[in-house]
């Protein structure tokens, strides 16, 4: 059987099946079903500096092949997340990636110390929440605030670096570069894209935020053209998700660039996505004669 | 492991009110375990997210769930044109259920609608000592009636237009009720305002109300935060998760201005 484990920043992970942030919570939910070892690793609900309520609900809709969410960062801060989650997590032997996001660069940087010498393995720095009012998004859409808030974090901060990219900018290859530039040491990709939806009897948006976050089977396309785009842009490994819902999305992310993948809204239809994702890759590397899964990533032949 | 995902073959499918389902289901491991008041998620083909809907009854002995739902929406229609001998791809036993006192003690349970189906077990429970109160649109939307009956319980039905049982509302028979008599706990689920109506009749009367909260939900088991009520204790307000933490709340829980 080929070897399904990846390396990203240094980190060994047992395969390249990560759950994505905001979607598996603190992961204790879905060991519920099978035992979360068995996926590559977690990024953890975006975690805030302080508490953050989140949104009034309705907070999801559904549209076609995928979700609207306005979660808006609900999370109990980082001194709980630290306490109360990550020990727990931690047992479950798997790699930990926290996904962290601020209102400003001065509390990235805060939480970046609070992480340091933490069990966390990698931090994922969520520059590209929509959710939020202040902030969040406002940091991912320009390369040179995307500079500035990376090479800050990198400071204060002994993990190695994922910058988390938003699509919902015009050249998401300048912003890859401005990441790469500023020190980071892998990107994911893509967060959400901003969408709407409304209930035409009472002529309301069904979000009570009125709009929301796009993901799912929907985005699959355009997350892959992304993914493909970046990795064409950085040395730096890419991690790929928005949309991945069976082990063939997988594969065709690698092909374009990925070096692992994430997988969130899958989930909520199938709580087995991930494991099913798992299995179909090894038995797709194992058809094609890699020795490795990592022989995949970036084997795309262009036209 | 908590929860279980299954493909629960259908035994049994009956229209029992216009556009209201009644649905048995072959679903043993999910039966073994589950409880008064839980809910499972249901799979629609060509759906993203799974549609939450309650039991209405289980048999762990012979591993049948008995679920009744209304079509509302694509989801709801896509699931009722499954037929005897399909399966439906469900995970449970989801979310905390309703609380049980001892049967002898005195319940009221007020059910609105398609709110009414999950309230059928707690009914089973206290038997005689349980006064049940349901209402509905009219008389051909009205369901369950005969199993109310048969569980022994002293049965009100009300309707929005009086075409059968009191022309009024759930919550106008149970203020009645409680003028006259008195119970040690009420349990309600269905439209919210009847709810907030009834928990306020509950707090009015010093008497513990239970509450089964409805939300959208994304993950159902308590992952994605999709799916909170407002909820209020002494340290303060929270935004709570309805799949995991509820469906059913005390009804002094819920923060129902919020
Ligand atoms: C814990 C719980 C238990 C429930 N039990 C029952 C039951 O026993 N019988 C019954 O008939 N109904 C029940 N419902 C309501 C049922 O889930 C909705 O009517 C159903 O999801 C509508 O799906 P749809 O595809 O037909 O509607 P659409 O409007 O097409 O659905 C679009 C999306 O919105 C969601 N949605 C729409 N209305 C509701 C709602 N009222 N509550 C939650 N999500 C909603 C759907 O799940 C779907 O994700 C319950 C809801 C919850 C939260
Ligand atoms: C309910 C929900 C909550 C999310 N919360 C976060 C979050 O806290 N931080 C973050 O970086 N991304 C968050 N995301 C985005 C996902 O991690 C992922 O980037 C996106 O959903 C695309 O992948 P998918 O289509 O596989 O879900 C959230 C997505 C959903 C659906
Ligand atoms: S639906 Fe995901 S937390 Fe409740």
């Amino acid at each position: 059987m080929p070897d399904m484990s990846v390396k990203i920043c240094g980190v060994s992970f047992k395969n390249p099946v990560i759950a994505a942030s905001g979607t598996y919570g603190y992961g204790m939910d879905y060991n519920e079903f099978y035992p979360i070892s068995r996926l590559g690793g977690i990024s953890c609900k975006g975690t805030t500096l302080v508490e953050r309520a989140g949104n009034p609900a309705p907070r999801i809709a559904e549209t076609p092949c995928g979700i609207l969410n306005s979660v808006g960062l609900q999370n109990p801060g980082v001194g709980r997340f630290l306490t109360s989650y990550l020990p727990r997590l931690k047992k479950q032997n798997i790699v930990v990636i926290a996904n962290i996001a601020g209102n400003s660069v001065e509390d990235y940087c805060k939480m970046a110390e609070r992480l340091k010498e933490s069990q966390v393995d990698i931090i994922e720095l969520n520059i590209s929440c929509p959710n939020v009012k202040q902030g969040g998004v406002n940091f991912g859409i320009l390369p040179g605030s995307v500079a500035e808030v990376t090479s800050q974090v990198k400071k204060h901060s002994d993990k190695p670096l994922m910058v988390k990219l938003t699509p919902n900018v015009t050249s998401i290859g300048d912003i890859a570069k401005a990441a790469e530039g500023a020190g980071a040491d892998a990107l994911s990709l893509i967060n959400t894209l901003t969408g709407m939806r409304i209930d035409i009897k009472t002529r309301r948006p069904i979000l009570r935020n009125n709009t929301g976050g796009l993901s799912g089977s929907a985005i699959f396309p355009v997350a892959l053209r992304m993914v493909r785009e970046v990795y064409k842009c950085v040395k730096i490994p890419v991690v790929g998700m928005g949309g991945i819902s069976s082990w063939e999305d997988a594969a065709e992310m690698m092909i374009a660039g990925a070096s692992a993948v994430q997988v969130g809204t899958a989930n909520f239809r199938d709580p087995f996505a991930c494991i099913k994702i798992i299995e179909g890759l090894e038995s797709f590397a194992d058809s094609l004669g890699l020795k490795s899964i990592a022989e995949l990533t970036g084997t795309l032949n262009e036209w | 492991m908590r929860y279980t995902q299954e493909f629960g073959k259908i035994l049994n499918k009956t229209e029992i009110a216009k556009g209201t389902f009644d649905v048995i289901l072959h679903s043993p491991e999910i039966a073994k375990i589950a409880a008064v008041g839980q809910f499972v998620n249901i799979l629609c083909d060509g759906f993203t997210l799974r549609r939450p809907i309650s039991l209405c009854g289980f048999n762990s002995e012979k591993g049948i769930l008995r679920i009744v739902f209304e079509v509302r929406g694509k989801g709801t229609e896509w699931m009722s044109r499954l037929q005897v001998g399909d399966d439906m791809d469900i995970i449970g036993p989801l979310g905390h259920g309703f609380g049980l006192l001892d049967s002898s003690k005195k319940a009221v349970i007020v059910g609105g609608g398609v709110g009414t189906p999950p309230l059928l077990p707690v009914a089973q429970f206290y038997r005689e000592n349980a006064t049940v109160i349901t209402g509905f649109r009219n008389a051909s939307a009205s369901i369950l009636q005969d199993d109310f009956a048969q569980a022994g319980t002293n049965y009100i039905l009300c309707t929005d237009d009086g075409s059968a049982g009191i022309h009024g509302l759930t919550t106008q028979a149970l203020e009645q009720y409680l003028n006259k008599n008195t119970c040690d706990i009420i349990y309600t689920c269905g439209p919210k305002v009847m709810m907030h109506g009834v928990a306020r009749l509950a707090e009015e009367h010093k008497i513990n109300c239970q509450v089964s909260m409805e939300e959208r939900m994304g993950c159902g088991v308590g992952a994605c935060l999709c799916c909170v009520c407002p909820t209020k204790d002494d340290n303060g307000n929270h935004l709570t998760r309805v799949c995991l933490n509820g469906p059913v709340f005390m009804s002094t829980e819920v923060d129902w201005d919020a």
